[in-house]
């Protein structure tokens, strides 16, 4: 049986785990990780060279049904380890909605109250799902967007601060660590050690951080590209658009070896091809990280290009992600994507 | 009496900073238009192409969304309150 154990993350990193899925495991976090790649071949025949493949991590396999599984059980089990949290406290942290649903998934496997500040714009799904899980939220101002909830947080956290263990997704490097331990290691044992890009959109910065320090420290010519809203008025929720935001702690952009901006349209649009096209419903942060994968590609002859599908589409159905897309027509689906795409090498 | 238009952050580089603004106009697209000539810039941010409210943008008028109203064409009367809202948080 191949089961993994939540308590040696460092261990994992260092040995270059099996890509063996778990058939039965003792605890819901030890179903985190391990997710598959998925070749998006459909979508990029005839647009980018055929010696450039392009994969994306599904990590809406995660139970909790993000990537965010992954920081969560990092942040929280680092918590525990320190001292930091301990029995009798509270969770609290401020989050878009997929960090919320994994706190309150480990937090609820573990046993401790969660409270989570989330702007009130959040979609329903997403607040039911948290509340499904036990966990309390905590409404901020939607025309502060993350900025709002980051702000409340801080002043219930400074209040009361015994009360809580706040894992700071924003400042906590076990955020990106989780990555550097887990998601690294996968990508370079899925891909044999083949990959020559990794890119991933930003909200903490954590997938990009912690996936590009490990995978650059295994071949340091891998390209690590960040992916971010074109504006800060932008409709991709879960980025950040770091210009115009607080910066979170974690984020170190000398790291990175470019930035692609996504506009909020082509985003939503790549979701709706997704679908239709490729047979994955996602939500809008994976139509920006594949959009700009394909950009990428076209200015490469070869090379694997691994992004991340940060999570499946079921928690949008509901929000402005699919208004108009009856608008939109999948007969002309490939002519608009070249639009979308670029003209970079012929 | 003019309408108050409540900003949120990342369009509040276009009125200096402020969370709330005055406008004019007996619609929404009145008071857009109104808007852009004291704040350009604001127009493009809340509109596409085809002058449509951008898929992501919610507008509100005293609370209720402008999709379930008359869109563009829904009416507008002093002493109302718009709020513009991002469909988004953040934070991967």
């Amino acid at each position: 049986m191949a089961t993994r154990s939540q308590s040696s993350p460092q261990s994992r990193a260092e040995t270059e785990p099996e890509f063996v899925p778990v058939e039965r495991a003792p605890n819901v976090l030890d179903l985190i990780g391990n997710t598959p790649l998925l070749e998006i071949t459909k979508l990029t025949e005839g647009i980018v060279a055929p010696a450039v493949r392009i994969f994306a991590k599904l990590e809406g396999f995660n139970p909790g049904g993000s990537v965010k599984d992954r920081a969560a059980r990092s942040m929280i089990l680092r918590g525990i380890e320190r001292g930091a949290l301990t029995p009798g406290k509270v969770i609290l942290d401020s989050t878009s909605g997929n960090t919320g649903i994994a706190l309150a998934m480990v937090g609820a496997a573990l046993g401790y109250p969660v409270e989570l500040v989330m702007a009130s714009n959040v979609s329903r799904e997403r607040k039911r799902i948290i509340e499904a899980y036990g966990a309390k939220i905590i409404l901020s101002d939607p025309m502060e967007q993350s900025d709002g909830a980051i702000r409340l947080c801080r002043k219930i956290y400074a209040e009361n601060p015994d009360r809580y263990f706040k894992p700071d997704q924003y400042n906590n490097e076990a955020n990106s660590l989780a990555h550097f331990e887990t998601t690294g290691p996968e990508i370079w044992h899925q891909t044999e050690g083949r990959v020559t890009h990794f890119i991933a959109a930003i909200g903490t910065s954590g997938t990009v951080m912690g996936t590009g320090r490990f995978l650059k420290s295994k071949n340091r010519e891998i390209k690590v590209i960040a992916v971010e809203p074109d504006d800060p008025m932008h409709g991709l929720e879960g980025l950040k658009h770091m210009a115009s935001s607080i910066v979170p702690g974690i984020y170190h952009e000398n790291e990175l070896d470019s930035k692609i901006p996504i506009a909020t349209e082509d985003a939503y649009e790549m979701v709706y091809m997704l679908g239709q096209i490729e047979g994955m419903v996602v939500g809008q942060s994976s139509g920006a990280a594949l959009l700009a994968s394909m950009r990428l590609a076209r200015t490469l002859r070869e090379g694997t290009i691994v992004t991340v599908f940060p999570d499946f589409g079921d928690k949008y159905l509901s929000t402005n992600l699919w208004i108009g897309w009856q608008e939109w027509r999948q007969e002309q689906w490939r002519e608009r994507l070249k639009k979308m795409v670029g003209k970079v090498i012929e | 009496m003019a309408i108050s238009v409540r900003v949120p952050t990342p369009l509040r580089r276009f009125t200096g900073g402020k969370d709330e603004v005055p406008a004019e106009g007996a619609s929404l697209r009145a008071i857009i238009d109104n808007l852009e000539t004291r704040h350009p810039g604001l127009r493009e941010r809340m509109l596409d192409d085809k002058g449509e409210i951008r898929r992501f943008v919610n507008i509100y008028i005293n609370g209720d969304d402008v999709r379930f109203l008359d869109q563009l064409n829904s009416k507008v009367k002093d002493g109302d309150e718009i709020s513009i809202v991002p469909a988004i948080a953040g934070g991967n």
